[in-house]
């Protein structure tokens, strides 16, 4: 799906919620549905650092997009891992690399953002970049 | 709300009034802050000591003629002598002015790092925050000497035993502290100072969280070095101070060169000035030490007997209503410590936790409290911790739990 109407669809989505805890607990219930990491990506070199909890991002290449695959001990963590999941995995790298992340702001998650945030949204964020940076290269090669 | 079990007049409203942060509101929530052992809230009383040097006597110290340079010296000195006396130091030239805890830790390690060898052991406890074992560890690689550790009990007091059994060792220094972070356990430092001079080891305690509950008796204790910072005791941050025997003082080698610290430099030699300067090279955080004077002005004019009685009030009122919560593990001792309460919900994690609690208003902290090591003693990826000044209230920590039963509901 295309990357822009995935951004408008979760905007949509989280629009419907008037305060933040029906915004928290739908967080939560995408957290719950993340698919399973496959157990052999669990490990400590896929640990992003920089977060509070624990979250262990996996990414593939499967014909030129970028798969990615994640879980986390920290629920709301897990939510918002599975908020860039379902925006940038399937998706060419050059897309991941040019989509800014402003849909957080608008689903009304801005305070996440902050670099200073223990929960380690701007580290996940720049991962997802680095893998995407890697691939591209990899695919021009 | 009156405080009508204790003995003394504890007027817990007419305190909260001193401290202005604790009427705003977070998240559209009165403020809840229950993260007192990371740092406390400052007064009015120290705010307006704060506003008063900025406005009126700003000046740099000890060398000035001028009548401001004069008078911001007088303040400065005075709440060296306040120190003193809090603490009940021989001398007021044996509390040395730092930037807080860490530096006057680093400042003892750094000292000792001329007169250990690699033939030397030096004891550290395992209950300690980081600040507390890596200037240890970096003493150790610089010098070759041995770092061992006092281990924990399941209980997670020190285990006294194999203390015991170290001290055979001969060591030369013991650092513990008086109080863990993470766990509020009250580490029986009495006992533990009079064994280590038995066979001739100094003893350091780090007394950063307990000070705000306690007021510890430097001669009393007979304690080599003892180390606190202003902001958890009601001063701002960026200043603390460093407690040492007179002796130990003339011993140790000057930790940083600069201005205030000399007497007479030649570029073949510098003679060094007399104590305390020798240790407080630079121009020192002046408006700093004199608000940490009036923040223990501020907590004596209180009382520490009151603040320690009506604290413990609120943590026996919140261990029993904590534990009303389902799944509930509250970590270290049962009895003999301070306010400080870290634990789990089973199946919620402690981040999870404390962004929902936030949202309710409720400061609390969560991860690992500096203390990775007392983290994998429990096997744990870290504690939520509510810690509980005597500005708070029982009312409060009803709130507390209520958010917590809130979001322990809205996370499993």
């Amino acid at each position: 799906m295309n990357i822009e109407t995935i951004q408008a669809d979760l905007i949509d989505e989280f629009s419907i919620f008037d305060d933040w805890m029906e915004r928290y607990e739908y967080m939560i219930e995408l957290g719950k549905s993340l698919p399973m990491i496959a157990s052999e990506f669990k490990t400590d070199d896929n640990i992003i650092k920089g977060c509070q909890s624990k979250v262990w991002l996996h990414a593939e290449l499967e014909n030129d997009t970028v798969v990615f695959t994640a879980d986390s001990d920290a629920i709301i963590t897990k939510g918002i891992v599975a908020i860039l999941i379902r925006v940038f995995s399937n998706q060419s790298p050059e897309t991941i690399l040019k989509t800014n992340t402003d849909f957080i702001d608008e689903i009304g998650l801005k305070e996440h953002l902050s670099p200073t945030r223990a929960n380690g949204l701007v580290s996940m964020i720049k991962k997802i970049k680095m893998y995407a940076l890697a691939y591209q290269t990899q695919i021009g090669l | 709300m009156k405080n009508q079990s204790s003995n003394t007049v504890f007027d817990v409203d007419t305190i909260r009034k001193d401290f202005p942060i604790l009427s705003r509101t977070v998240n559209g929530k009165p403020l809840i802050y229950l993260d007192n052992a990371a740092t406390s809230q400052t007064p009015q009383q120290v705010v307006d000591v704060i506003v008063d040097y900025y406005s009126n006597y700003n000046a740099n110290i000890h060398r000035g003629v001028h009548s401001l340079s004069q008078e911001a010296t007088d303040k400065y000195e005075n709440a060296r002598r306040t120190i003193q006396q809090h603490f009940n130091a021989a001398h007021a030239h044996e509390i040395i002015f730092t930037s807080g805890t860490t530096h006057s830790i680093n400042l003892v390690a750094n000292g000792f790092a001329s007169l250990l060898n690699a033939n030397d052991t030096i004891l550290v406890s395992a209950l300690e925050h980081h600040s507390n074992i890596v200037p240890w560890q970096m003493l150790c690689e610089k010098t070759k000497a041995t770092l061992k550790v006092i281990p924990m009990t399941s209980e997670g007091d020190l285990d006294m035993k194999v203390y015991d059994e170290l001290l055979l060792l001969k060591p030369k220094l013991v650092f513990v502290n008086h109080i863990s972070n993470a766990l509020g356990t009250i580490n029986p430092i009495e006992e533990m100072i009079q064994k280590a001079h038995h066979v001739g080891a100094a003893i350091l305690i780090d007394g950063a969280q307990a000070c705000p509950h306690i007021k510890p008796d430097v001669q009393k204790l007979d304690v080599d070095f003892y180390v606190t910072s202003g902001h958890k005791m009601c001063g701002p941050t960026g200043v603390g101070m460093l407690y040492a025997k007179e002796s130990w003082l003339h011993k140790l080698p000057p930790y940083q060169g600069g201005g205030e610290m000399i007497a007479e430099v030649t570029f073949e030699k510098t003679t060094y000035a007399g104590l305390p300067h020798k240790f407080e090279a630079g121009t020192p955080n002046i408006c700093g030490g004199i608000a940490f004077g009036a923040a223990i002005d501020y907590m004596n004019s209180i009382g520490f007997e009151a603040i320690a009685a009506y604290e413990h009030e609120l943590l026996e009122y919140a261990t029993e209503k904590m534990n009303t919560i389902e799944g509930m593990r509250i970590y270290g001792p049962k009895t003999n410590k301070t306010s400080v309460i870290s634990f789990n919900i089973e199946g919620v994690h402690a981040y999870d936790l404390g962004t929902i609690v936030d949202k309710l208003g409720i400061a609390i902290r969560t991860g690992q409290h500096c203390a990775q090591p007392i983290m994998d003693f429990f096997k744990i990826s870290g504690t939520a911790r509510a810690s509980f000044s005597f500005y708070n209230t029982k009312k409060e920590i009803d709130t507390l739990v209520e958010g917590l039963e809130k979001a322990a509901m809205m996370l499993r």
